[in-house]
């Protein structure tokens, strides 16, 4: 109770607002600290709203990927017969499409996500980084639910996780960081450029093409198939795979190679975002 | 020292003007930029001649002390907003410093924080958090919150069925209960309705009351005559006049004399809203027994003369008397058409009301004055003219020398022997 009280009313300090140049503010921790409510709010209405006055709500989580499984299927599997490694295909693609469908929901979203709450960046003060964060915060409620049906699935389809499935937090932090990193760079370069906007979709179906969610990364001749990890989601997607269907080998090249190129783009990307974010409120 | 509020040290805050100053522009553009600049190196000052820089604030040096409550006026464009924006961190000065000492609230505009399909109880913690409230603070103040915005029934409605007085009263309650050291107010009391202005109104004299700092934006210079102590007087980004709150409001109204008397084309702080295609040239009012422009006789019939630069077709007028103080005291509006209107055949520049008995008290007026016409607002002019009414007699009644308010009404008594 105490405690309580002493943070509501912290002693005053002088704030020194000036032209800065170069950077300091997204990655200043005291900042981000001292609104750390705020950015609770953010996500949680981020999750709130997703779905509000949708007639399926949550459901919308689960139906993407599985419609996407059942398109690639036939498509992919039957028509054109790409191999999944002797796994069953919707279940091969599926393990995929989990983390795809985090990945590029929250790039969607995410890059608009300073533009479309133009009225709050133009009027009040915040850690502009809490808009993009927050909508990746939200898009683990709906990973979350699509994990759950896989892993139905995959048990219904009788496959046992092996321990390998601890991997999956891993995992998990490792899409989320790219996701950020880009999402952050998208949505303040749409800030100045509305282009982004008409990029982003075109960009998505293009990215997903790159990564191995349709086809293994293994059907890729060395160095191609390690050289290709640069890309982080292929080293999610393939671990993913890996991670829930218990089969094959870890893919620990690939994860470790992802996890170096995810941290490049969080740190690129946030950079990027910290230099432009004082000019925010002038342009948007 | 810590009983300073506010230092700012030759605060200026300068944006760019000209085609690309939209701040869109597209990707392109800026990969063309991007690969031509190598080859432009050493062609100093283009980029200023390019566009220009208009100097919204321009070495603003203050001091505010804690507990002070002050009141900024200024024309529109003046940078009054601009400064209220440095000083709640949402946008950065391009020259000098502000110091702040505290916690700074803003309401630059109640509201803006509200999400549509949220309900009130949600936006209420939203909104508390965006302000800068930690989320124990909103849950201590929850109930006071919800009654001072008297809406306990619809707290579990989606802000978005909320009448526009609703989500108003909601938002300023939210921001009233902040308790900030420091409160910047842009101009938020213009809105709800009457009784909850005098609600809101009672709300900021509590907090100035409480020694804390306020900085305030209004038109209304009786709401900043009561509540401010010392007026700060902005002109073109530059402090005019720093003075206890009735010097500032004077040197205001000062201005605003001789811009009214100045040629109306060369005044540059009209509506941001106009289109421009024809601008008011000159706005008059007059006696009916000729006399002095600008000098008429309550209860006498008036005219107000409203010229043009340019015909338009089928132009519109509103003409809004406002008193010494900033307060409307009424709306003349053409859009509202009687049938007593008249459409001439011709065209013309010249737009005129006729006023059967001016009904107002003694005392010196200003006349805003808007121009419509294809729907879109023309040009607007704060304070077109300025006029004084001199003593007469309304309805052949003298007018009492204590009568208070701004009008005299037609009446007649009927009275006991």
């Amino acid at each position: 109770m105490l405690r309580d009280l002493e943070t509501v009313t912290p002693a005053p300090e002088t704030l020194r607002l000036q032209p800065t140049r170069g950077f300091s503010r997204v990655l200043a921790p005291r900042e981000l600290w001292r609104y750390r409510d705020l950015a609770g709010q953010i996500a949680l209405r981020d999750i709130t709203v997703r779905y509000r006055q949708t007639a399926l709500g949550g459901a919308w989580a689960v139906l993407q990927p599985i419609g996407f499984m059942v398109v690639f299927s036939l498509i992919f599997g039957n028509v054109a017969g790409l191999s999944s490694n002797g796994l069953p295909y919707p279940l091969f693609s599926l393990a995929a499409l989990v983390p795809w469908t985090f990945f590029s929901t929250a790039l969607l979203l995410g890059s608009d996500s300073l533009v479309s709450n133009s009225a709050l960046v133009s009027k009040i003060y915040f850690p502009r980084i809490f808009m993009p964060a927050g909508v990746i915060v939200a898009g683990f409620v709906d990973l979350a639910i699509s994990f759950v049906i896989l892993m139905i699935i995959v048990f219904a389809w009788g496959f046992v996780p092996s321990a390998a499935i601890l991997a999956v937090p891993l995992l998990v932090a490792i899409a989320a960081a790219a996701a950020l990193g880009t999402t952050a760079a998208l949505s303040a370069i749409n800030v100045r450029y509305r282009d982004v906007r008409y990029v982003v979709p075109f960009a998505i179906q293009m990215w997903l093409f790159i990564t191995p969610v349709v086809y293994p990364s293994s059907e890729l001749s060395e160095p191609w198939r390690t050289l290709s990890a640069i890309n982080p989601m292929v080293g999610v997607v393939e671990g993913f795979r890996w991670a829930t269907l218990g089969t094959g080998n870890a893919p620990w090249d690939l994860i470790g190679i992802s996890a170096v190129a995810a941290v490049a783009f969080l740190i690129a990307g946030l950079a990027y975002f910290d230099r432009v974010e004082r000019a925010f409120a002038d342009f948007v | 020292m810590s009983d300073v509020a506010i230092n700012t040290h030759e605060l200026g805050k300068s944006y760019k003007l000209g085609v690309k100053s939209a701040g869109y522009g597209t990707l392109r553009e800026a990969i063309v930029e991007a690969a031509q600049r190598p080859f432009r190196r050493g062609a100093k000052g283009e980029k200023e001649a390019r566009g220009d820089t208009l100097w919204a604030l321009r070495d603003l040096s203050l001091e505010i002390r804690t507990g002070e409550v002050v009141g900024l006026i200024g024309h529109n464009g003046a940078g009054k907003s601009t400064l209220l924006k440095i000083l709640s961190r949402i946008t950065e000065p391009s020259t000098g410093y502000a110091d702040v000492t505290g916690r700074v609230g803003s309401l630059l505009e109640v509201g803006t924080g509200f999400h549509p399909e949220l309900t009130g109880r949600e936006n209420i913690y939203l909104n508390g958090s965006i302000l800068g409230m930690r989320k124990a603070e909103i849950r201590t103040r929850f109930d006071e919150i919800v009654e001072f915005a008297e809406m306990e029934r619809f707290l579990d409605t989606p802000v978005k069925r909320y009448s526009s007085g609703m989500s108003v009263r909601l938002a300023f309650a939210v921001a009233a209960h902040l308790e900030p050291e420091i409160l910047l107010v842009d101009e938020v009391l213009a809105v709800g309705d009457a009784a909850f202005q005098r609600k809101s109104l009672g709300k900021m004299n509590e907090v100035a009351k409480e020694g804390r700092t306020v900085v305030f934006v209004s038109h209304n210079l009786a709401i900043i005559q009561a509540l401010c102590t010392r007026g700060i007087l902005l002109e073109r980004g530059e402090v005019k006049t720093d003075a206890p709150i009735t010097g500032a409001i004077d040197s205001y109204l000062r201005t605003l004399e001789s811009a009214a008397s100045d040629d109306l084309l060369e005044r540059t702080d009209r509506d941001s809203r106009a289109y421009d295609e024809t601008l008011v040239r000159r706005l008059e009012i007059h006696d009916a027994s000729g006399g002095h422009p600008n000098v008429v006789v309550a209860g006498r019939p008036a005219t107000i003369t409203v010229e043009v630069t340019e015909h338009l077709p089928t132009m519109e007028c509103q003409l809004t008397i406002v008193n010494s103080l900033g307060q409307p005291v009424c709306t003349l509006d053409s859009e509202m058409s009687a049938p007593v209107d008249v459409r001439e055949a011709e065209p013309g520049t010249r737009l005129e009301c006729q006023i059967e008995s001016l009904p107002l008290l003694p005392g010196r007026y200003r006349i805003d004055v808007i121009v419509k016409a294809k729907r879109h607002i023309q040009d607007g002019l704060q304070a077109a003219a300025l006029f004084d009414v001199e003593p007469g007699m309304v309805g052949n009644r003298p007018i009492a020398a204590e009568a208070e308010g701004d009008v005299v009404l037609l009446h007649s008594w009927r009275l006991p022997a």
